[in-house]
Parts: C-alpha cells; structure tokens; sequence
C-alpha cells in the first residue's frame, strides 16, 4: 500500500501539474477565437446534457494548426528559435566546459567556494539581471562607452536589439546549468585513470580527449539540453535584447496571448513547441537513465 | 650438471636496470621515502613488502614517472629517467586501484595502450587475444569493467599492463582482490608470464608468503626506508633486525645480555635461568643489549628433558590448530611466552600434548639468531 503512494505521488503530480493544464491548452487550440470572456469558442456546457457534450466536440477542429502552416512567419520563428537554441548551446559548453574542468582541478577546499560563485547570480532576479546586460550592450552602455574610451572604436557597435544581444543574454542566463552537470561528472573522474592513459603511452592532450572527455560525456549532454530545452521556448531574453528583429517562437507566443488576445492560435503554437521539444527531453532522460545505469 | 643460479645482484659486473640513487622523497614536510639507494636487475622479480603507509606505491609511482624524487637520481638502463614522462618510459604499471577505463569494453582496455603506439590492426589483435587467453578472460571481453568481479578486473588490469611488453612492469598489490586458490595460481601464472617475457617485474605486495613465492629478492620497508634487501630465503633465515624477523613469518624474540667466546654468544635472559647458547658472526660486546629470534618450526617439543644445547620447561597456555601443524603457546616460569610449532603426524584425537600439560622445548645453538636491533 505504501508502495502504491510512493509510485502514485509523482504520477498524480504530473497529472495535475502537466497532463491537465496541457489538455486545456490543446483544447483552447482546437477552438475558436471569441470576444468574450474567456476569448475563445465553444464553452463545455454541462447543463444541456449529452447533446451539449456532442455540440461542444464538434466545434472543436485544426483549423488553427492549419492557420500556422499558411503564415511562414510562425515556421521561421520555429526554425530561428532552433538555430539561436542550438549555437547558444554549443557556446554555452564552450565557455561552460573549461569553467567546470578548471573547478574540478581546483584544490579540493576551494570547490564550494567556486561552486557558491557559479549559483550566486541566482540570487538576484532573472529579469534585473537581463535589465543589466541593457546597460551593459546598448549604444550608450558600459561596454560601448569603454570600448570608444579606449579608442577602439569611435562609432558605438549596434549590439543591443541584434540576435549577438540575445546570444549574449542565453549564455549568460543558462551557463550555471552546463557548468553544474558537467562540474559533477568531472569531479567523480579518478585521476588515476588518467595517470592509466599516461602511462600506456597518452600524452597530456590525448588522455584529455580519450579519457575525460567521453567520460564526461553524461555530463555534457545533459547540460546542453538543459541549455537548449528552455532555450528554445524563451521569451524574455529576445524580446529585452532581441528587439524587433529577432524572431523567437517564445516572443510569438507571447504576442499572441497578450497582444493579440489570439488564444486558441498561441495554444497551437505552444502544442507544436512542444511536440518539438518532446523529442529532446526524451533523449534527455535516456541518457540519465544509462548514466544511473552505469553508476550502479 | 651445474645449475646456474640466477643472481645478478652477486656479480659485480652485472649492470643493474634500475638504480636509486639517494633518493628522497618529501610531500610538503612529511618524508615518505627517505635517501634510498637501491639496484634492481634485469629479469628480476622483486617485491617491496612493508606495513601500509611505509611508501610502497610513492616508489612505484616515482619509477612509472607520476612522482618526482624530492632529490636524488632514478636510473633505467643507465639513464637518468627522473624528467622522463610516463608516456615516454618503457615502463608499465598495474594500479593498486585497476585504473580501468569505465567506458571502455575488457577487449578495449587491453588494447589502449598497443593503440597508443600506433601498432597495426592484425598485431593488436593477436596480442590482446593472447593477454586475454593468458588471464582467461575469454567470456569477458566483451564486456564493460563494471560488469565484472573483483578477480575479475584484477586480471583485466594485470592484462592491460603486460599489452605493450614493457622492459619493466610495476605491479602494485596485483593479486589482493583474489581467493587463495586463485591467487597461488595466479602467482605461478606471473612467475611463469615472467620467465617467458623476459620482464623485468617489481612487485608490491603486503602478504609475506606471497613475496617469498615469487620474488626473486624481497625488500623489507619500514617508514620509508629499506631495512633489508635479500634473497627470500636470507631473509628468513638471517634477517638483520628484529623488525625484519618480525614481519616476516612467525617468530619469537628474547632480550637478553650477551657473553661472547669466539662464535659462540651466551645470553642471559632472565634472573635465575641458565643462559641460552647461539653462534654468530657478529662481535658483541660484553653485557651488551641483544636479541635472540628463534622460529617456532625450529623449537622441539617434549615431554622428558632432552640433551640438547638450549633448553626451557613451560606450561602449554594455549595450542592453535591449523591443519598441517598445530602451534603451541607455551608459558615459562620467567612470564615468557614461547610459539613451538610441530607437525600434525597424528589424527587431532591423539596428540601427545594438551593444554596445561608441563612441557620442554629445545633447540639447538644454530637454531636462534643473535640480533643487535
Ligand atoms: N600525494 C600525497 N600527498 C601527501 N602524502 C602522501 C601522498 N601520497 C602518499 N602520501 C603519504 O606517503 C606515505 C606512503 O604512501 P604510500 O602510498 O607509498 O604507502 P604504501 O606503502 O603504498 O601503503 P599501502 O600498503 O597502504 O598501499 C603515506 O604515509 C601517505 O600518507
Ligand atoms: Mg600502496
């Protein structure tokens, strides 16, 4: 019995947090745009019994799916929110990369103290800290403003409202969640495995690639889809540094909840974001069970 | 016909393989090997024996090139290796911990390091077949070090580093992960993998039978230091101190005064007893400190009084049984106690001698060695 609510907790969890509000979603999707409150058709209408059910069903259709195919301003913001999860991915494993192995061969006393540093920004909010890097990129901002201080340059460099801000402001925002997993598998790595390599004729480098690296790889791949899932939905970063002209399917979504009122078209969008990002977390969680597999 | 006993160490114009030349070793302020001179031979099996903690590894690692002497010299074949680094000395080692890749199948750790050189596809595979035949590993290689027993990965690591042939293999506490039986095969195995190979092996090992199998000399480590370095059979029967005697096998030790004529030591051990009688090589002088090691083996038991050089009568405290030989404690009236061992020749039910029976043990003036420390 006690078993049965241990395994029940998380599914009942899923069920209310996930299945149920993801249901609403999709029914909004499959409904019409209305002036009225909700601002959307048809409303389930209990009273009239089983012909209301039937009525209520047969309004219900795709033709907000098929509205997406027709506009190709949804299809490119779906292409460019992949391309701007994909490379601020791979530049977060770049810069997250050697951050992690750096605090993996740190002196083992300093390891919390690093630790603490990487998860401190999280303390002050997100959007303040987005806010920040405002200051920081824009025409009159600290970094223009050093740069021609210097002489660098004498034009201040266009940087906020351009994809390279929303390059920027992901990285930023998402490095912690690359440097945490890959930090944790770094630092389970034996060192005498690579003192093995070396000894069986590795150099330095060789044992880096032969031996940490696909021994980190667990590590690697989940903080890249940790970067990437949420990535590719976000909404805030490109519409603060994005400006105009960057396209995100999460700015879309965005738009059209809030300015356009369109909810059935933003729950289509949001039902084809997810269909998109099942395939990844999917993938996602084969690899933490082969890596718990592995650890056993 | 003449045998040739194999021992370079004898003939002063063998070159030795590796030589240690006042080397130390410090971490931060602790010395864990200190000023160490040492020469190991070609096709020598040597084993490092000494309580934990004494640097065993710290000289196996400085050998495969992960440490650096503190100062001092490390010559192979005559040649200063001490800036060396691992990957460029043709030395191997098998890891205390088996340092085996986790992400890597049986086959292909035994395979990284022929890889490593670049060896052609059909001479890797010959040679990881023959590792793996040799530590009878054929219904592993496929899997992965996680999937194996202990015993199991021993082999692996014991395959992976003989792989490349190496002129010198380090094996650090090679067998301690394997049942008895398993572990005296395997020990037949590495005298035998040795001889083949020609290789050049040392061996750190914690269990004394296991050294005295094997080795061809043994050195006993105390704190960093090497006590002795001998031959396994001078090692017990002459150790030079009583550390030495003490760590290797069973032995009893009596402090006493010595009177020496000639090679004749008399000790006097204790108030009222007669002295015990012992020869020796050394000079002592008068009522100088001295101890006597006798093995239980070389100690008769008896129910009369014998004739012989030594003798004492005790009171059996306590007989533990080990199958072949059973070892009996025996109290003196001094407080002494004494370990005789004697043969088990008759079924248990009819041993001569029981606990609290009077007894006396004896040995001959040969039979003890006089030690000075
Ligand atoms: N990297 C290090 N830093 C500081 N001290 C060390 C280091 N490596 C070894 N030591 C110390 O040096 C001494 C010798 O260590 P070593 O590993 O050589 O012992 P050992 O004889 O192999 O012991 P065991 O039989 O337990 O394996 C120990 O006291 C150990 O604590
Ligand atoms: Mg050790």
């Amino acid at each position: 019995m006690r078993r049965l609510i241990l395994i029940a907790l998380p599914y009942l969890w899923l069920l209310a947090l996930f299945l149920v509000p993801f249901l609403i979603v999709i029914k909004i999707s499959l409904s019409d745009v209305a002036l009225a409150r909700p601002p959307y058709m048809p409303q389930l209408d209990l009273s009239a019994g089983l012909a209301g059910i039937k009525a209520f069903f047969s309004e219900l259709d795709f033709e907000n799916f098929f509205f997406l195919t027709t506009d190709e301003l949804y299809w490119r913001a779906y292409l460019s929110s992949l391309k701007i999860a994909l490379v601020s991915t791979l530049f977060t494993l770049a810069i997250g990369f050697p951050i992690a192995y750096g605090m993996a061969s740190a002196p083992r006393e300093w390891r919390p103290t690093l630790m603490m540093l990487v998860i401190l920004p999280f303390w002050t909010s997100f959007l303040i800290r987005v806010y920040s890097w405002m200051g920081i990129l824009s025409n009159t901002g600290l970094l223009n403003n050093f740069l021609m201080w210097t002489g660098i340059i004498n034009e201040p460099l266009q940087i906020m409202n351009t994809e390279i801000a929303v390059y920027i402001g992901i990285v930023y925002t998402y490095l912690p969640f690359m440097i945490l997993p890959v930090y944790s598998t770094l630092e389970k790595l034996d060192d005498s495995l690579l003192e093995a390599a070396e000894d069986l004729g590795c150099t330095r480098t060789s044992a880096f690639w032969r031996v940490t690296v696909p021994l980190s790889k667990p590590g690697i791949i989940a903080g890249c889809f940790l970067v990437f899932i949420p990535a590719l939905g976000e909404f805030v970063i490109p519409s603060l540094l994005g400006g105009s002209q960057t396209l995100m399917i999460g700015k879309v979504l965005w738009e059209e909840f809030f300015n356009n009122r369109d909810w059935p078209v933003a729950s289509a969008v949001a039902v084809v974001l997810l269909a998109i990002l099942i395939i990844p977390i999917i993938l996602f969680q084969r690899n933490e069970q082969k890596q718990r597999e592995a650890e056993q | 016909m003449p045998q040739t006993v194999f021992a370079p160490w004898e003939d002063p114009g063998e070159k030795p393989l590796i030589q240690f030349r006042n080397v130390t070793k410090k971490f931060g302020d602790f010395t864990a090997i200190a000023n160490i001179d040492l020469d190991i031979y070609g096709q020598e099996f040597f084993a490092l024996l000494g309580p934990s903690g004494c640097g065993k590894t710290t000289l196996m690692r400085m050998l495969a090139g992960f440490e650096k002497p503190t100062s001092g010299q490390i010559l192979l074949g005559g040649e200063d290796i001490v800036d060396t680094p691992p990957n460029k000395r043709p030395v191997n080692m098998m890891f205390q911990s088996y340092a085996l890749f986790p992400h890597l199948s049986v086959w292909d750790n035994i395979a990284f390091g022929l890889r490593r050189e670049g060896a052609d596809k059909a001479t890797i595979e010959t040679r990881v077949a023959d590792m793996i035949r040799l530590t009878r590993l054929d219904k592993f290689a496929r899997r992965k070090p996680h999937q194996l027993s202990g015993g199991q990965r021993q082999r692996v690591a014991l395959a992976r580093s003989l792989a490349k042939a190496p002129k010198l293999l380090l094996l650090d506490e090679p067998l301690g992960a394997l049942d008895r039986k398993l572990r005296e095969e395997t020990q037949f195995e590495l005298m035998d993998i040795q001889e083949k190979t020609g290789t050049t092996f040392v061996i750190v090992t914690h269990d004394q039978e296991e050294a005295m199998t094997v080795a061809s000399r043994v050195a006993v480590m105390d704190e960093g230091q090497l006590v002795q370095v001998a031959t396994p059979d001078r090692i017990y029967e002459t150790p030079n101190s009583v550390y030495v005697a003490d760590f290797i096998g069973d032995v009893n030790i009596i402090e006493g005064a010595a009177s020496q004529t000639g090679d004749k030591v008399l000790v006097s051990w204790a108030e009222g007893a007669s002295p015990l009688v012992a020869t020796t090589q050394a000079l002592l002088q008068k009522d100088q400190k001295c101890f006597l090691a006798i093995r239980p083996e070389k100690i008769t038991i008896s129910a009369e009084e014998p004739e012989v050089a030594n003798k004492v009568q005790g009171e059996i405290l306590d007989i533990g049984y080990l199958g072949n030989i059973s070892t009996y404690h025996v109290k003196l009236p001094t407080g002494h106690v004494i370990k005789a061992s004697a043969t088990n020749t008759r079924r248990i039910g009819r041993r001569a001698f029981t606990w609290e029976d009077k007894v006396w043990l004896s040995w001959t003036d040969t039979a003890a060695i006089v030690l000075e420390r």
